[in-house]
């Protein structure tokens, strides 16, 4: 299937080959899919709403709800106006949601549809019930990437719902970016271990990782809660963990209601978290309780353990940027050598983050934003790497090349662990040193020489 | 919400309709998804891109922003048995500036690179959404480009918001028809078939074309499964069209019987009577009583060799209750069918796409009290699968969660489905695969089920 791809990097003007990134409308999806008892809507033509909610049903395997604003040849000529307030009518009387967060698609960008025009309509005109709310993000198609319009998504949420009382309600903002909701449930569990007061929003625990219980629910009891966003503008500070996907939404709410906010990368590894502990145990002014000590303790056994497998071990890094810029000082820390650091997503900032983490010690990583996976495979087939990290989307180059791949990121669709084990904190961390040992010993395993394979390692 | 507080939108009470309860209601069809809906329908580019993707070794390059691509990205099992061209992702990743500007320039410059390194026998250039807004003339530089290059380069009109699914697959069959014609016919047998609506998901074309090959029928086009350039370009040699999807391939049937004087034949290869009338009737129309012989003799050696197996799932699986929610009605009718062949009762059937004629046929096949429900949604998928109180549910990706949130067994007939359910080996498959879903221990464990077991037992103490 990859046999086009050559060792030399080919000069592509026009033309991207195995995307490494998607577009926007999904990442609002995902991130409307956090506020509790939420429809997301998709306003647009429905395949849109179709193949998002197929992809992310495919990471999540979990039902995921979203409206479509079914768009014809005619709303694409008189504009979709009348498709989206039919539509809040029928959401509302039929699905009754506490919230509709609408996000736009390539065309109804293009054809030009007023998203805030509409709703005052449709609130003036009864089309929306009292007391239910229709918030908005533009999110055309053709600008970003996924993780822009999950940002866009979560800006939107603080402006339509963070209100300011003047009284401090103590407590701390968490915007997580975009993580899995195992990920959100250890952010939360390290919170509460602090017991700081906390707002994590949007949060897609008891969302997208449900127990089976014999009903299908359209709003679990997972979300954020819409009264605690409203009271986000209340709050001491903002934690925003991550530049693509949180800091946008902070800079909101410190611009809307004066809410200051700390700037942290995504907590994955032993710094990242260390600076998620440390900001939340500043800011909430409590002590850290001794058993996360000794949780970032035992993370750190267990790599000195394992550590002598991972030294110098050069490797590829592949997703997210928020996501690929936390692996990346883990796995400077873990020793291994980031050789290739790719993002599809587009913005400079994301190479000068990366390129503070290296320092001068990497003279020769390729570190590349906006780009795609057969240029990736391009530089692996010149030189290679010992592991992949990515989503899985990476298993045709470890495939092709023979290189183990942990899966890492979004979308995942043809594994299960994601679903139930965090990357993130200490405890994320261990499950990576799992799965990174175990995919090398594996493959060291399977294709070593005889009298190098070896019973005790 | 859950489920159990819905009712239906009011929009959408003449698409749902409980069969025996009135002989003379029809079902409201055909129409596009009601605004607000949660629907499961897709669009038309999605349409076109799934009925043309198994050609393997063409381009498909989509034009367009970059999600269309990246959706649509080796998402179907259709299995080439030589290049995997097909199964990479190209798009123009459309931004801003070439929404403004126009995206003609980019889509020649990434086609002419494309064609120069992949050197495919033709390519497919999807328009989407926004190429249909901004008005790039996309057959114009396709036309540029098959000049230059000298291979077919046919543009496909597929913007998401002209039309339902449906209209995709036509768009495919147009885009297909420009390479019809254009091969040499020299060589064909008067027994000859194309097969049409056939994608060799899980290798399912594999199955038939051994069928055909043991009648001395020659296949010469598959289309698409397996499909290639050159076999398209001669499929109008073939004396007859066996037509399999026929939401997807009956406007191409149609064509070629117009044109070529080809006449065609609606079979199914799912369910061991679906599959056998299928032989027989391709069979019967060349009037050679050999190949109608050994159509007998297939059909009674295959059949032979897997009743046994058929038996012993039907033992266990019988008077168990399914639920069917797929993609064209056709292929709800032999599913019903297949299911009854398991002893299995279909208490709720839907698509996505079906016609008046489709759900009529439905109404007809299926028992009294069954629900039939036209373009429906999860909740009330939801509502009524506990209602019928069904076993096992058939559907695609979106339904898998929902059915075993509810405890329910799942099998995918969809493009997701890894193992070949066509053909007499595919009734086997199917019959396992109900069988392993319907029958695994872990319904013993949820809610639901755990409930109807305490009752069972407190009744029979």
């Amino acid at each position: 299937m990859l046999d086009v791809t050559t060792a030399t990097v080919s000069d592509r003007k026009a033309l991207r080959i195995n995307p490494a990134k998607t577009c926007q409308p999904i990442g609002a999806m995902y991130a409307a899919l956090g506020i509790h008892s939420c429809m997301p809507h998709s306003h647009g033509s429905q395949g849109c709403c179709s193949y998002h909610r197929s992809h992310l049903t495919r990471h999540f395997k979990e039902p995921v709800a979203a409206t479509t604003s079914s768009f014809t040849e005619g709303t694409s000529v008189f504009g979709g106006m009348a498709n989206l307030q039919q539509a809040l009518v029928n959401i509302f009387s039929i699905y009754d949601p506490e919230v509709v967060a609408v996000h736009t698609t390539c065309l109804s960008e293009v054809i030009g549809d007023d998203i805030p025009t509409i709703i005052k309509k449709s609130r003036e005109e009864g089309k929306i019930p009292d007391g239910k709310i229709v918030i908005h993000a533009n999110t055309p198609s053709f600008v970003g990437s996924n993780v822009t319009g999950f940002s866009n998504m979560c800006t939107g949420i603080v402006s339509y719902l963070a209100e300011k009382s003047g009284l401090s309600n103590g407590s701390i903002n968490i915007f997580p970016g975009w993580l899995d909701p195992s990920d959100m449930r250890e952010l939360k569990r390290l919170a509460d271990a602090l017991t700081v007061p906390f707002t994590l929003c949007p949060d897609t625990s008891d969302v997208l990782d449900l127990p089976q219980t014999g009903v299908y629910e359209m709003y679990p009891k997972g979300g954020t809660p819409v009264a605690s966003i409203k009271g986000m503008g209340d709050a001491i500070a903002t934690l925003a963990l991550g530049e693509f996907t949180a800091y946008p939404s902070a800079q909101k709410l410190l611009d809307m209601h004066a809410v200051p906010f700390e700037k942290l990368d995504a907590p994955i590894g032993l710094t990242n978290t260390d600076n998620y502990i440390d900001a939340l145990r500043r800011l909430g002014d409590v002590e850290v309780p001794a058993w996360i000590d000794a949780e970032r303790g035992r993370l750190l056994d267990v790599i000195s353990d394992i550590g002598q497998y991972f030294h110098q071990v050069p490797v590829a890094i592949f997703g997210d940027p928020d996501m690929v810029v936390g692996l990346t000082r883990f796995a400077i820390e873990l020793g291994l050598y980031p050789k290739y650091i790719f993002t599809g997503a587009t913005g400079r900032a994301f190479e000068t983050r990366i390129k503070e983490l290296l320092g001068d010690k990497y003279p020769d990583t390729v570190v590349r934003h906006g780009a795609d996976l057969f240029e990736l495979h391009e530089r692996i087939k010149g030189e290679p790497v010992k592991l992949i990290f990515g989503n899985t989307y990476g298993k045709y180059i470890a495939r092709a090349e023979d290189i183990p791949l942990v899966r890492f990121g979004f979308p995942i669709l043809d594994r299960v662990g994601h679903r139930m084990f965090p990357v993130v904190g200490y405890r994320g961390a261990m499950h990576l040193v799992e799965k990174i040992s175990d995919a090398l010993l594996n493959h060291r395993d399977r294709t070593c020489a005889e009298e190098w394979f070896e019973l005790v390692q | 919400m859950s489920h159990q507080a819905i009712n239906i939108l009011d929009d959408r009470s003449g698409q749902v309709l409980r069969n025996g309860q009135d002989p003379t209601a029809k079902i409201a069809c055909d129409k596009p998804s009601a605004a607000g809906s949660v629907s499961q329908r897709a669009c038309v580019f999605c349409g076109a891109r799934v009925v043309l993707y198994p050609i393997a070794d063409a381009l498909h390059v989509v034009h367009g922003p970059i999600g269309c691509a990246a959706y649509t990205w080796d998402i179907r099992g259709a299995q080439s048995s030589g290049p995997q061209l097909h199964r990479n992702s190209f798009s123009t990743d459309l931004q801003e500036k070439d929404v403004i500007f126009g995206g003609e320039k980019k889509l020649t410059a990434a086609l002419r690179e494309l064609i120069a390194a992949c050197r495919p026998k033709a390519a497919f250039v999807y328009s989407t959404c926004i190429t249909g807004i901004i008005g790039d003339d996309v057959g114009a530089v396709c036309k540029t480009l098959a000049e230059e290059t000298g291979i077919p380069v046919i543009p496909v009109e597929s913007p998401g918001f002209s039309g339902t699914k449906k209209d995709g697959y036509r768009a495919a069959c147009d885009a297909l028809y420009q390479l019809v014609g254009t091969g040499s016919t020299e060589g064909i047998s008067k027994h000859s078939i194309n097969l049409l609506g056939e994608f060799n998901i899980a290798g399912e074309t594999y199955m038939m074309k051994d069928y055909f090959k043991r009648l001395g029928i020659e296949v010469v086009s598959c289309i698409t499964g397996d499909g290639r350039v050159d076999e398209l370009r001669r499929c109008h040699g073939a004396k007859l069209n066996l037509v399999q999807c026929s939401g997807s391939m009956l406007h191409l049937a149609k064509r070629l019987e117009t044109d070529y004087q080809i006449p065609f034949r609606r079979i199914s290869f799912f369910g061991i009577e679906d599959t056998a009338a299928a032989l027989y009737d391709a069979a019967g129309v060349f009037g050679d009583p050999e190949i109608e012989q050994r159509a007998r003799n297939l059909v009674s050696l295959e059949l032979a060799r897997i009743q046994p197996e058929l038996r012993r799932y039907r033992k266990i699986l019988k008077g168990k209750k399914a639920a069917i929610y797929v993609g064209g009605a056709f292929k709800a009718f032999s599913l019903v069918r297949a299911l009854r062949t398991l002893g299995m009762k279909t208490a709720l059937v839907g698509s996505q796409t079906g016609n008046p004629q489709d759900y009529q046929q439905l109404k007809e096949l299926c028992d009294p009290g069954t629900v039939i429900v036209d373009d429906s949604n999860p909740l009330e998928l939801a509502k009524f699968c506990l209602e019928q109180d069904v076993d096992l549910f058939i559907g695609g990706v979106k339904e898998r969660p929902i059915a075993y949130k509810l405890g329910i067994g799942f099998c995918d007939h969809n493009h997701e489905r890894k193992e070949a359910l066509a053909g007499f080996e595919g009734m086997v498959n199917f019959a396992k695969e109900v069988h392993a879903s319907v029958m695994s221990p872990v319904w013993k464990f949820v809610p639901r089920r755990a409930k109807r077991l305490s009752t069972k037992k407190k009744e029979a103490a």
